[in-house]
């Protein structure tokens, strides 16, 4: 029998999750090493299926199929292309990371990790499911633990809004989807649920053109496509740092390749029809969201806004329909998915420590957080698009394929990249470099003016003279340390991950020319 | 009109064992003394889990439906699911009152509970108008005087009044159209009535009319809109335990009976009636899940919720497929074991704060992280979450009413599951994230309660995930059954 | 050994890297050995580029010592490297100017591991632009040298460094913005960036070949302003030359010193390498417009250059002067492809960045020398240091005689080459630059009298000390070279001129 390496990756967290639960609140140290244990395991099998996924063989592998409901067609039915592939091994490390960067939660660690493990099982679930059922059980599981951790270990001013709003926007596009999903089982005549199949079921034009929004975009709201993102920056920014990683590195991405799985490979003449304008939103999506990045006065909302841009690109990719976007479209999943994850890291380290993130009141802190600074000067760069970084390789193949359907949106997106280098920069400037203030352990300056109104009260606590700031720890360092490896193993490898997407976006070419 | 009676005898095997567990708790109330204890809910609960067991092994129907007891009941999977259903939900409630002080020593209340589950059993199993008038009445009136059984509590006998009067109301419209059925056909016997119904010789109009009448009664059975404005304060007055049953098994009974009378004597009409119930459906699950978002009361938000609850069921219903049936009995089947649950906590922290404010709920997590779970799992699974039952019976409505080429009642339902959503998150919120308000003082839950929380998790869990086919190939039975004649 | 031979190229560009990633093990204080490694990391491509220019076969046609390994295949783009002699001429500038700079960067006492590791991956980058055969991989590095040059100025610059790195590194990433759009649509429409293939490829891509609706020739000037704005914000080409006097006058000695050296001859290289074999029509129609603005370099670079108090500066702005000779052999070329004169003025414009490099080199190196004792960088500060200063002044002296053209060192030959070709086809502009260079001469003296000359400032008398051995170091070679060339030139003009005639 064939070791069921997919079913492993996904119940190990769930596994490890139960048994967290079950064990005493009080003794946190047991439950962190169970939780460490576990990811440990996911990443070590994420990064075996990976590398060894056979690219001549191309299609589905590793699959495993069970009968669950033979009556609706429903079965157990898990397998990874050259598409999800990467997103597992995405998934692997940004929960890796994840785990490492909470190591020092210690309000309800159980509860914590618990639920963290659930939302990594479910991400798992909805990368490897290729039956429309499962995947959409997948995709629900992470509701509870979405809220619940937002709702209990955010920022304490903002997280009772950002995550109810989180999670109704979340719930809205995937009751959509859902609806959207039904209709292609019933339409198909199949009674089936299983994708490979459904791929083939030939509905009619009209039923595409129909149905193929309610799937597409209700999957995509996930992934923060205009003008349903404005949960986006709220929910990620209220979401204690870990979930911020996941939600924004990993779960976005889980909406855009559900987007991609359901919409564009089952509907494919509905996705033609419908491209022109994803490619518009999507468009919209980069230079919107870099400008509205530009002008945030909160560390943390740069980023959230940041991401809505980048999976912008992503939405580009998907939208040109052809072999250079589509092929852009999968590394910049990866790519973004593991630079966002560094970036909200990083903010949730600064904010550990200076307890705000007002960008008026940091500065400096290079000097005394070199590693953080240099974890997001990379980051940095990854997110303008320089070479040598992974961003590259990504953004680089999505403009081609832009080129060749809109080329206005290349031209437009490309002036996004322009005021994303800007906001970078200046934000790497003022928060790491220049001066320390003094609160933050520099040098005294005459009459220091408390910054700040009242509706900034989020951001700021009191400040605390002349706090110790130190430099991120060990387990800080490796999370880092890997993420920013990964950037530049695939900037400077492209072959690393671009023949294994290539494989993916071969067949979905198929699925799309075919019909 | 087959058998004989021995065999009859059998298929009623457990209705007649309720009878004698009836008595035998009156017995024993006679002769225990006043101030002995008496473990009424244990007898009952064990009593119960027997007739259950009897219920599987020997009274299961055959691969026929067939009529007995000259035509009053109809033995097919349909009852034979319900009952499963009823009897479960009456065993969970049992143990549920073990530790409710003023039920658990009265044998008259678990006596009166035994009366009303058997006469849910033939609601299911009904054949034939008079029984089925029969039926419901033996099962409300127990309920009314359940739910107003604390006599030193004002709401409770206030509750008991209003359901009674409400209940008596809507069963006399629902009379009224039972003997017009009976004029127009000549006969109480429901599938002779279905025949003559779609011999063609009845003008659709008097269908219709009837049909109006009879869903008066089974509306008011299943809370649905416009015949719910009982639910709220019911549920609020009576009992937390009762109004958990009452939520579940007398919905369950009433689905049954619908189902069954519908697809029974209209199939003709089909259509019509599909129409009016996706509209029942919509306006229940708008207005139930609106008024919800209002209440301050858990008590009053889960029966605003099971007022949208049944909105979702009668999705499958109106669908009026196989499917679709199929769908509601499974929507139930969860709904049960997710009420039953919900209510017995709702009842454990009433009692140990004193309060049915959901402000009470604060810091819930942290005064019994275990009650406060089966809290998250059962809202999660009444929001139609996975792993849990709910989303289940969610998919299936959701499924039913595509097939049915209903799409806009599917779309109706998801939107309103976004706003139920709300106010269930609301809930959650308020017992992981809120501190409360007693300081951290732990809440006892006594064995018996965590025995029963315990199994409608388990259930709950199952449902959602393993069991999903098992659960739906019994269910696709029921329906079956019910749409053949 | 054959794995050095064969990839010589490949060891050249790589080894810097391979240092930096080294010295990232090595604790921070231990500076002395940070800076031997660093110091001996780039002395290696240099050793190897001589071994390059050794073997180096002129009469070749094309490229040398190639190496081609798929990179990003399913975009179809290579590690491809190669060199001619324009690419070997600049390789040598940068292999011999790193390790100067580096030794000049000896007086850096501020975190001098980030610092080094910084300027070995500078190196890197500046040397993967000459070296790379491949769009794709060419752009790659292009941008790869923008980040440690802009950490450079930022942290160890002077007090306006902030501004000026930003300025920098905004200003250059706008500009290549536009290039990578354009070989984004190159590679879209012809299928590869191989740069050798391009020669033949896009200067006849079917007129019929068009891109949702747009023509192939209004692709190919969108193409090619994109490449020549690129190129003209590096040079830079007048008025795209904001940026430079604040960066290089902010950045520290050796940053400057590479900056000026070789950074600016990135954008000649790119107009030389790229804008002038893929676009020769568009080149050709634009030539005139070039051939000014080349022009009004010249004379306003001169100009304000003699405007200047502040030493650093005004050598900033010669800089700015110096390369708007080369811009001006490159219009030639542009216009008068194929012909004598453009094959030498292409010749001077090459052989003009290599001298420049040398010269702006040096200057930025002794004003460093200088600005290390005084910590002024103000002319009127100075006062007859000739006289307590005699190596320094000599040396001063020589290099500005450099920079000034004379005739027997190394800037009088490139500059006289590229006005001797461009006399026939732009005769107004080279008269102009004439002009130009008499402000040049102008200013350059300006600045020795007041440095150097007149009545000695009393209050640097016993302040200041003499240029010690390691500045010596630093300076000779510069010295010996710019001599060299300027008297005897042939060996370099002759590798040069293969190339040239080979593309031109």
């Amino acid at each position: 029998m064939i070791f069921p390496i997919l079913s492993v990756i996904i119940f190990t967290p769930i596994a490890a999750g139960i048994i967290i639960l079950l064990v005493k609140a009080e003794n946190q140290s047991l439950i962190k090493r169970i939780a460490l244990t576990a990811v440990i395991i996911n990443l070590v099998l994420s990064a075996f299926v990976y590398f060894r996924y056979d690219v001549a063989a191309a299609g589905y592998q590793y699959i495993e199929k069970i009968p669950w409901v033979t009556s609706l067609g429903i079965s157990y039915h898990v397998g990874v292309d050259g598409i999800s592939v990467p997103m597992v091994l995405l998934a692997g490390i940004v929960v890796f990371c994840g785990v490492l960067v909470s190591w020092n939660v210690d309000d309800r660690p159980r509860e914590f990790f618990a639920f963290l493990m659930f939302l990594a099982a479910s991400v798992y679930g909805v990368f490897c499911s290729l039956d429309l059922f499962l995947l959409f059980f997948f995709f629900e599981l992470a509701v509870f633990p979405k809220y619940l951790m937002i709702v209990m270990w955010g920022s304490p001013k903002t997280r009772d809004y950002g995550g109810m709003k989180l999670t109704l926007y979340l719930f809205l596009g995937s009751v959509i989807a859902l609806v959207g999903a039904l209709a292609i089982y019933v339409g198909s005549g199949m009674n089936s649920f299983d994708m490979l199949e459904l791929e083939k079921a030939g509905f009619s034009l009209e039923f595409q053109r129909i149905w193929f929004p309610f799937v597409f975009f209700g999957f995509a709201i996930l992934s923060g496509i205009f003008p349903f993102h404005s949960w986006a920056p709220d929910g990620h920014v209220a979401a204690p740092t870990a979930i911020s990683m996941l939600l924004a590195g990993v779960e976005m991405k889980v909406g855009a390749f559900s987007a991609l799985r359901v919409g564009i490979m089952l509907l494919p003449e509905g996705a033609k029809v419908w491209a022109p304008l994803i490619l518009v939103l999507a468009t919209i999506n980069v230079v919107y969201g870099a400008f509205i990045a530009m002008i945030q006065k909160d560390f943390k909302y740069v980023i959230g806004f940041s991401s809505v841009s980048h999976m912008g690109l992503v939405l580009i990719g998907f939208a040109t329909l052809n072999n250079e976007g589509l092929l852009g479209a999968g590394m910049q999943m990866f790519s973004h998915g593991i630079m966002t994850a560094l970036f909200f890291a990083i903010v949730g380290m600064v904010y550990d420590r200076t307890h705000t993130r007002d960008i008026a009141r940091l500065g400096g802190l290079n000097r005394v957080m070199p590693w953080a600074a240099i974890g997001f000067i990379v980051g940095g760069l990854v997110s303008m698009g320089m070479p040598g970084f992974s961003g590259f390789v990504a953004e680089f193949p999505i403009f081609m394929g832009a080129w060749q359907t809109m080329p206005m949106a290349a031209v437009i997106a490309a002036i996004g990249i322009v005021v994303t280098s800007a906001y970078i920069l200046l934000v790497v400037r003022k928060v790491f470099f220049g001066d320390l203030p003094e609160e933050f352990g520099g040098p005294p300056k005459e009459n220091i003016q408390p910054e700040g109104s009242p509706s900034d009260a989020d951001m700021m606590e009191k400040p605390k003279r002349n706090l110790p700031i130190s430099d991120i720890n060990v387990m800080d360092k490796v999370a880092v340390g890997l993420l920013v490896l990964t950037m530049i193993a695939l900037g400077w490898f492209p072959s690393l991950m671009a023949p294994i997407v290539q494989s993916g976006v071969d067949r979905i070419l198929v699925i799309l020319g075919g019909i | 009109m087959t058998g004989d009676v021995p065999s009859m005898l059998l298929k009623i095997l457990p209705e007649i064992g309720m009878i004698i567990l009836v008595g035998v708790v009156l017995i024993v109330d006679l002769v225990t003394g006043k101030d002995k204890p008496k473990p009424f809910g244990w007898i009952v609960f064990f009593g119960l889990l027997i007739i259950l067991i009897l219920s599987i092994f020997v009274s299961q129907p055959g691969s026929e439906p067939e009529l007995i007891w000259g035509g009053m009941l109809r033995v097919d999977s349909a009852g034979f699911i319900f009952r499963l259903l009823f009897i479960s939900a009456a065993a969970l409630t049992c143990l549920i009152t073990i530790d409710h002080p003023g039920l658990s020593g009265r044998g008259e209340f678990y006596a009166l509970l035994l009366v009303s589950t058997l006469g849910m059993t033939l609601m299911a199993s009904a054949a034939d108008l008079i029984m089925i008038f029969l039926a419901i009445e033996t099962t409300s009136m127990p309920l009314y005087i359940l739910a107003g059984f604390l006599i030193k509590d004002k709401k409770s006998v206030e509750s008991g009044l209003k359901y009674f009067l409400f209940g008596v109301g809507t069963s006399t419209v629902m009379l009224f159209g039972f003997s017009y059925i009976y004029g127009l056909t000549g006969t109480t016997q429901l599938y002779e009535i279905g025949a003559a119904m779609s011999s063609g010789e009845i003008p659709v109009l008097m269908m219709a009319g009837t049909m109006i009448l009879v869903l008066v009664g089974f509306g008011f059975k299943i809370s649905a809109v416009p015949f719910h404005f009982w639910a709220p304060d019911v549920y609020e007055g009576a009992p937390t335990p009762i109004a958990g049953f009452l939520s579940t098994a007398s919905k369950a009974a009433g689905f049954a009976v619908l189902m069954r009378v519908f697809s029974g004597i209209y199939p003709s009409i089909t259509p019509l009636w599909t129409i009016l119930i996706s509209v029942l459906a919509v306006a229940s699950m708008v207005i139930g899940n609106f008024l919800a978002l209002a209440q301050k009361n858990i008590k009053r938000l889960l029966a605003y919720s099971s007022i949208a609850q049944a909105g979702y069921m009668l999705i499958g219903v109106a669908a009026g497929t196989s499917l679709g049936l199929s769908a509601a009995t499974y929507y139930l089947l969860a709904y049960l074991l997710t009420n039953i649950a919900a209510f017995a906590v709702v009842h454990i922290v009433g009692k140990s704060t004193g309060s049915d404010d959901i402000s009470a709920y604060a810091g819930l997590s942290r005064r019994s992280p275990g009650l406060a779970f089966v809290m998250l799992i059962a809202l999660l699974s009444l929001a139609g979450i996975p792993p849990f039952a709910g989303f289940i019976g969610k998919v299936l409505v959701f499924t039913a009413a595509m097939q049915a080429d209903m799409a806009w009642l599917a779309i109706l339902g998801v939107l309103n599951s976004i706003v139920a959503l709300y106010y269930y998150l609301v809930i959650m919120k308020t017992m992981y994230s809120l501190p409360s308000m007693e300081g951290d003082r732990k809440i006892i839950v006594s064995p018996a309660s965590i025995a029963a929380l315990s199994l409608c998790m388990v259930g709950v869990i199952l449902f959602g995930t393993i069991m999903f086919g098992y659960g739906l190939n019994l269910t696709e039975l029921a329906s079956l059954a019910f749409l053949s004649y | 050994m054959d794995l050095l031979e064969g990839h010589l190229l490949s060891w050249i560009l790589f080894t810097p890297t391979i240092a930096a990633v080294i010295l990232l093990f090595i604790p921070g204080d231990r500076v002395q050995l940070i800076r031997r490694i660093a110091l001996g990391a780039s002395l290696i491509p240099l050793i190897l580029s001589l071994a390059v220019w050794i073997q180096f076969d002129p009469a070749v046609n094309g490229f040398q010592l190639e190496e081609k390994i798929s990179w990003y295949g399913e975009l179809n783009a290579y590690y491809h490297v190669g060199i001619d002699g324009i690419s070997l001429t600049l390789v040598l500038l940068t292999t011999i100017l790193s390790p100067l700079a580096i030794l000049a960067s000896y007086n850096i006492t501020d975190r001098v591991k980030p610092y080094m590791i910084l300027f070995l991956l500078l190196e890197t980058g500046m040397l993967g632009v000459f070296l790379m055969l491949d769009l794709m991989m060419f752009f790659v590095f292009w941008e790869v040298g923008l980040v440690p040059m802009y950490f450079l100025i930022n942290q160890w610059g002077g007090k306006n460094r902030n501004y000026a790195s930003l300025k920098f590194i905004l200003y250059t990433i706008g500009g290549s913005l536009g290039l990578l759009l354009a070989i984004q649509l190159i590679g879209v429409l012809t299928g590869t960036f191989d740069i050798p293939e391009l020669f033949v490829l896009w200067p006849n891509i079917g007129a019929e070949l068009s891109l949702y609706g747009l023509p192939a020739e209004t692709i190919k000037s969108i193409a090619f302003w994109a490449f020549v704005l690129a190129f003209a914000i590096k040079v830079p080409v007048w008025p795209f030359h904001t940026w430079l006097p604040d960066a290089h006058t902010e950045a520290p000695t050796a940053g400057s010193m590479i900056l000026a050296g070789v950074l600016l001859k990135l954008g000649g290289y790119g107009f030389i390498r790229l804008v002038l074999p893929l676009f020769p029509v568009e080149a050709k129609y634009y030539a005139g417009a070039l051939a000014a603005l080349a022009t009004l370099a010249i004379i306003f670079g001169a100009l304000s250059a003699f405007g200047q108090s502040d030493f650093k500066r005004l050598v900033a702005y010669s800089s700015i002067n110096h390369m708007g000779f080369v811009i001006l052999g490159v219009a030639t070329a542009a216009w008068a492809a194929g012909t004598q004169d453009a094959i030498i003025a292409v010749n001077g414009a090459v052989l003009q960045m290599f001298t420049h490099g040398l010269s702006s080199a040096g200057m930025f190196f002794l004003v460093g020398v200088l600005y290390d004792r005084a910590h002024t960088r103000d002319l009127n500060e100075f006062g007859g240091l000739a006289a307590i200063l005699p190596v320094y002044g000599g040396v001063l002296i020589f290099i500005s005689m450099a920079s000034l053209g004379l005739p027997g060192l190394a800037g009088f030959v490139s500059e006289f080459m590229v006005v001797r070709g461009a006399w026939p086809i732009f005769t107004l502009a080279t008269v102009l630059s004439m002009i130009g260079l008499f402000f040049t001469g102008a200013y350059v003296l300006k600045a020795l009298m007041k440095v150097l000359h007149g009545p000695l400032n009393q209050k640097w008398n016993g302040k200041i000390s003499e240029m010690n051995v390691r500045e010596i170091f630093v300076i000779a070679p510069l010295m010996v070279l710019i001599l060299t060339i300027g008297i005897w030139p042939a060996w370099i003009v002759d590798v040069i001129n293969r190339a040239v005639m080979i593309w031109f």
